[in-house]
């Protein structure tokens, strides 16, 4: 907000309080106001029965400060939950705006409110839900597909989950202590430069990425390291789990990627903090740099949302055509291509800049080729069902669902791939469609065929299948019916994150668009009450096995949910399927000759340094900088002392392993 | 937990570690090639700042080479190759994002600055 002439916005007010004042608080924004009464009343709910049950210190020892793989890869699940939540509370706001804001019609919200929502929405489903959903799935399961009894930097794990949470934080406090972005959600100056965007919100913006950015970049540091230095022996490259090999690649994508992200948007803090005009109009700026680098970072994001959830469909495909998948090789060298064809497309999001012919045939042509691998990996799938027994289960039914709506997405993106197609329908509703309908139908659809497929695994019970297939089809035809209209009114002209329109012929098509949006909310609901439901009946949906499904590799090797340790001895690996080549070969479990196994301590320092991120980012955005300054002192000073900490591994003694796995060897003998 | 719980880890081979020498080797290329473009910029050597940027620039670049065998040791059979391998993914991805970048703002700026006082100019 502007700062306001008021006699307590000056002197010692301004010292302590930086640009933070009374009408920096949307007070005058009813719907905001709403949201936040509901929100406090909702989080004193949640931290009254937490403080009734008791609950703070199992938390805080079991989850807070864990650095185990698992739990830290269902806090992932959580943020990503609640995170996703508010995000698609921003879709249907707009959804509604937008059919509502006809003949006259103002619609429900203002500009500078909804400017926000748009934004808001892009940052949060893109950073705060699809990132950690992948990461928290990468997280539990690619430790466990190699064999390992933890990722190689536990404690880097827990940190990197913190730091995204207080990236999440941050974004969230933007809604009701000032304003967010009015940018949208890559904030290209000159708009977000200090000139056009004095207010607060672009700095939310930039620190809610740059602190979040710290725990991306240091998860996928910590899973190349894993499963290039821990895999089980015997396991070689080609041995590898192919979700593993999609993790693999999309995390030296972020490692690659996320440096420019990092680096552009420190450019465009020095441009608002101290005047550097990197990318102003005037001073030799130049704002089309920003897009340039903020692309090369963006293409390859796309690729690493993507990517791990094609490790899903492999995986959840062949376990559930109950064949090995075919072509395991060109699966393999398909993702390398399209991990590094993802650094040569970039140009494809702003071909109407002006780069003329040459450039923008060279891009359109290697965008293009990226979709030969990814159709290749298509065929892959189809040819792994062909003549397979196939299982109907949830996670197969999120597949298929996946493989014809991304096959859509995927082909009206290479009809954007074409730059003169492109400069008619570029910032069009098209493109809106178009991304939706891959990030949709590719990572949300793998998502949920992931937590549906490895749910059991995590918790020991199945999801419940009568709510989950109501949430499948509400979510499956509301997003065609949602996005369908989209295509229309894109090839019709419309562009995007318009607030009013004029043209009365159009409403019906956002009319349409926002009942797909209920369809899709009337999906989200069934899925919280599938698994509300399936906590309820957990005991009927248990799974004593650990392998419910007849998998495949070597994650169902161990038991629901697998022990702290994951494995009690670390498998020998002979053949790519290890789980299934084990089961083949008549593998009998060890029932004796455990060892006390050696593991890595708790520590809160994780959530002590990101909580004090969030302190530093404050002061930052702010303007006081006594806060960030203290804070950020305090951050190395806990750093620093963390390195003192030399309590940091224990052992599980053996009589605990073998109570442990004798309990599994009980449950595992009621099975008959 | 740290990789050597794991029995099959061995690239920690025994030449990974630097000795004395070479330490002090790499220490002396580090300072002379940080003194040498002080005293470029110093003594103003060339006459033409923009020769002086890229000589800098040059030695920016064997310094790091420097840098990478003297103190982190790598070289081709570090980590079982995945030292190089990395190495020559960032290098690919660093010369695509570089001439990329440039080969791209190029263009734009030749597309979309048309020369504008040249052509105003011309205007009766």
């Amino acid at each position: 907000m502007s700062p306001h002439p008021a006699s307590e916005n000056s002197g010692i007010w301004k010292l302590i309080f930086g640009r933070l004042d009374w009408s920096s608080l949307p007070l005058h924004e009813p719907i905001v106001v709403g949201t936040f009464v509901m929100v406090a009343l909702g989080g004193a709910v949640v931290l009254g029965l937490i403080t009734k049950y008791r609950l703070w210190g199992m938390l805080w020892r079991d989850w807070f400060t864990t650095v185990d793989h698992k739990r830290i890869g269902i806090m992932y699940m959580v943020l990503g939950l609640i995170m996703f939540l508010r995000g698609f509370a921003d879709a249907i706001m707009m959804r509604l705006q937008q059919a509502m804001a006809f003949n006259g019609s103002e619609g429900y919200l203002n500009s500078h409110h909804y400017d926000q929502i748009f934004t808001a929405h892009g940052v949060i489903m893109i950073f705060f839900v699809a990132m950690p959903m992948i990461t928290g799935i990468m997280n539990y399961i690619v430790p466990l597909q190699i064999g390992a009894r933890d990722v190689s930097f536990p404690f880097l794990n827990n940190f990197s989950f913190w730091m995204t949470t207080a990236g999440a934080i941050i974004v969230m406090m933007s809604l009701f202590v000032g304003e967010f972005a009015r940018t949208g959600w890559l904030a290209y100056p000159p708009l977000s430069g200090i000139a056009y965007s004095p207010g607060v919100g672009v700095d939310y913006y930039i620190w809610g990425l740059q602190i979040a950015g710290i725990g991306t970049l240091l998860s996928g540091v910590n899973l190349i390291a894993t499963i290039v230095k821990m895999r089980a022996p015997g396991m070689t490259m080609m041995k590898l789990p192919i979700f593993t090999w999609t993790s693999l690649c999309a995390n030296i994508l972020i490692v690659a990627a996320f440096p420019v992200l990092t680096a552009v948007l420190a450019l465009l803090s020095l441009d608002r903090y101290v005047g550097t005009a990197f990318f102003t109009n005037d001073m030799g700026g130049n704002p089309m740099m920003y897009v340039n680098l903020i692309w090369i970072w963006g293409h390859p994001e796309v690729y690493i949302l993507i990517l791990p959830l094609f490790g899903v469909f492999s995986e959840v495909t062949s376990t559930f055509s109950s064949k090995r998948l075919f072509g395991y090789s060109s699966m393999v060298y398909a993702t390398i291509v399209i991990a590094l064809l993802s650094y040569l497309v970039w140009l494809h999001h702003f071909f109407t800049m002006g780069s003329g012919a040459s450039v923008n045939s060279f891009f359109g042509i290697t965008t293009m080729v990226i979709s030969i691998p990814t159709g290749a990996k298509l065929f892959n799938w189809l040819f792994t069902m062909y003549r397979g027994r196939i299982r109907y289960e949830l996670p197969m039914m999120w597949t298929v669902a996946f493989m014809l709506t991304f096959t859509v997405g995927g082909m009206t993106g290479v009809l954007l791939a074409v730059p003169p197609a492109d400069f008619v329908l570029h910032n069009s509703l098209f493109l809106i469609a178009h991304f939706h309908n891959v990030i949709i139908g590719g990572v949300l659809f793998g998502l949920f065929a992931a937590i549906n497929y490895w749910w059991p695994k995590a918790f020991g019970f199945r999801l419940e299948t009568t709510w989950g297939k109501r949430s499948f089809w509400l979510w499956v035809v509301g997003f065609w019916v949602a996005f369908m209209p989209l295509y229309v009114l894109g090839l019709m002209g419309v562009t995007r994150r318009m607030r009013v329109f004029d043209d009365p012929s159009l409403q019906i098509w956002f009319q349409i668009a926002a009942l797909g949006a209920v369809m899709i909310a009337g999906g989200i609901a069934c899925m919280l009450i599938q698994f509300a439901v399936s906590i309820k009946n957990r005991d009927q949906l248990r799974d004593t096995t650990g392998d419910p499904w007849d998998g495949r590799t070597l994650e169902w090797a161990t038991s629901s949910p697998p022990p702290d340790y994951n494995f009690a001895f670390t498998p020998v690996i002979h053949d790519g399927d290890a789980w299934a080549d084990m089961k083949k070969r008549g593998y009998e479990r060890p029932l004796t000759g455990y060892a006390p196994i050696h593991m890595p301590s708790n520590t809160g320092t994780g959530i002590i340094i990101a909580g004090l991120s969030v302190a530093f980012s404050v002061g930052m955005i702010w303007y006081m900088w006594w806060l960030a300054g203290l804070s950020f002192v305090a951050i190395l000073a806990v750093a620093i002392g963390h390195t003192f900490n030399y309590k940091r591994d224990f052992t599980i003694p053996k009589d605990v392993v073998e109570r442990t796995e004798g309990e599994r060897s009980a449950l595992l003998a009621t099975q008959g | 937990m740290s990789a050597h719980d794991h029995g099959h880890d061995h690239d920690h081979g025994s030449g990974s570690h630097g000795t004395m020498g070479s330490y002090m080797i790499g220490f002396g290329l580090s300072v002379l090639l940080t003194a040498i473009p002080f005293w470029l910029v110093m003594n103003q050597t060339f006459a033409n700042p923009q020769v002086t940027a890229f000589v800098i620039m040059g030695f920016a670049m064997v310094q790091i080479i420097v840098h990478m065998i003297y103190f982190l040791h790598m070289n081709t059979r570090s980590e079982g190759g995945w030292s190089m391998m990395a190495l020559l993914f960032t290098l690919v991805l660093v010369v695509i994002t570089l001439s990329g970048s440039m080969w791209v703002m190029y263009h734009l700026n030749n597309n979309m600055m048309p020369h504008m006082e040249h052509d105003m100019s011309q205007m009766p």
